[in-house]
């Protein structure tokens, strides 16, 4: 079943075109990667669909909830109401964390369960520590961001996002602020969700990562999908020559 | 010189009172300036702009005069000086603490806003839950400095005939012609301070559990 249809989505910044018309559904229990040089559109996409950006033209739907589309002409985004619904099936975990630095660890991840969801604070505390334990972070609850390495603060970050049930996680080059050994951590934390049949969008610069938790992968360049398959094939037989620069860069 | 004492208390009891429904006035009402100078609307932003570059520009004893004297010339009448007095150094310091606001709440990555946004989170709840807390830690050193300045700042109350700390000790000293009292009082705006000092070294203390 589809969880987020995306149809000849663009965006612009200052008449730059960012996305120039990109569309590809995500299906449930899906691991999709988004890969692509640097300028290439991926964090914009992911952007556009967390809502952290307004799309320009083209047609987002996300559980069968039209989030914006421009069948009148110009795009028309969804009621408050909707948008708010919307937003809580796709979590995103950053590339920086942006976890609040003012909160430990435990209220970083009960915070919006609170006051977004409305738990009570016993059963938020509760699915926390349950998270927490699962991401080795049971010693940290009392701990603030700044006491913990990068690879904590990207779990925390990740504890933060589950805590709140999303139907799809969504990651914004989660490794690129850390060091080779801490992605591993962190890969490796994505890889157990993968194996929870977790959907997942992810935009990443590890190819070996991609390639090796993916269903699908997207190669993207210039704001548009160059090419879209099983990773196997567009790992090993890309049939795009920008495909194949780009990843015969990455092999040297 | 037994009288001297005494006197002195008095005035500093009224410099206490100025600096005291000064920072009671001037601390909200520059979160309403500050919110006005980031406003999306370009007149209001640009009139609250005139009205800090104005506050900021100009003497405050200028101001003081404008705020007791505009009144008589535009009315006949006036407020009485003291009322005055807050009232001139309410908008003057209300532009200062607009400012360093702003800058504080502009320091904040956009992340911060970005991760509440997506937590689904509504506006009013990360600006008091998520933005402010960040705020109020890194805008200490700044208003320290502010505060520290009022306290000394006082003085210029008398401009308008208020009897404070130090035009109780000037005239004290004209009296008996001895720069005793004036000391004195400078050794009272010292004891101020180092309290208005002591108390932001605490707050930065308190709020030094994270960075």
């Amino acid at each position: 079943m589809s969880i987020i249809t995306v149809e000849n989505v663009t965006k612009n910044f200052d008449e730059l075109g960012v996305l120039k018309g990109i569309s590809f559904t995500l299906n449930e229990g899906e691991v999709l990667s988004i890969i692509g040089p640097s300028g290439s559109g991926k964090s914009t996409l992911l952007r556009c669909l967390t809502q952290l950006e307004r799309i320009d033209g083209g047609r987002i739907e996300v559980c069968s909830m039209t989030m914006a589309s421009d069948e009148g002409g110009t795009v028309q985004y969804a009621d408050a109401r909707t948008l708010k619904e919307i937003r809580l099936k796709l979590g995103l975990v950053f590339q920086n964390f942006n976890l609040f630095p003012h909160m430990s660890v435990l209220r970083n991840i009960t915070e919006a369960q609170i006051n977004v969801l409305g738990r009570s604070k016993a059963e938020a505390v509760d699915i926390a520590r349950q998270i927490m334990a699962k991401m080795g972070l049971e010693e940290k609850e009392n701990a603030y961001p700044c006491h913990l390495s990068g690879g904590q603060q990207q779990r925390v970050s990740i504890a933060r996002a589950l805590a709140l049930n999303p139907t799809v996680l969504c990651f914004d080059e989660p490794t690129s602020a850390l060091d080779p050994e801490l992605t591993v951590e962190i890969l490796k934390v994505i890889k157990d969700l993968a194996k929870e049949k977790m959907t997942m969008i992810v935009v990443t610069h590890e190819m070996a990562f991609a390639r090796d938790i993916s269903d699908r992968v997207i190669f993207m360049d210039e704001g548009l999908i160059v090419e879209e398959g099983p990773p196997d094939r567009l790992f090993n037989a890309p049939t795009m020559e920008r495909t194949k620069r780009f990843l015969n860069r990455y092999n040297q | 010189m037994r009288n001297l004492l005494p006197l002195l208390l008095v005035g500093t009891l009224t410099s206490l009172k100025i600096f005291a429904l000064t920072l009671l006035f001037s601390i909200p009402l520059g979160a309403v300036v500050a919110r006005g100078r980031m406003s999306k609307n370009r007149l209001v932003s640009s009139l609250v702009n005139i009205y800090i570059m104005i506050m900021r520009g100009t003497p405050l004893i200028l101001q003081l005069l404008f705020v007791y004297f505009g009144p008589y010339y535009l009315f006949g009448a006036s407020y009485d000086r003291f009322t005055a007095v807050i009232i001139g150094f309410v908008i003057n310091y209300a532009a200062y603490f607009a400012e360093i606001y702003r800058g504080g709440v502009q320091s904040i990555p956009v992340g911060q806003w970005e991760a509440s946004l997506v937590l689904g989170f509504s506006k009013a709840h990360t600006f008091t839950h998520v933005i402010v807390p960040q705020v109020v830690k890194r805008i200490i050193p700044a208003m320290g400095n502010e505060v520290i300045t009022l306290v000394k700042d006082t003085a210029l109350a008398q401009t308008i005939g208020v009897a404070e700390l130090f035009r109780v000790a000037q005239s004290a000293s004209a009296r008996q012609f001895s720069t005793t009292p004036i000391v004195i009082a400078g050794l009272f705006y010292f004891i101020m301070n180092g309290a208005v000092s002591r108390f932001f070294d605490h707050m930065e203390k308190r709020l030094d559990y994270y960075h």
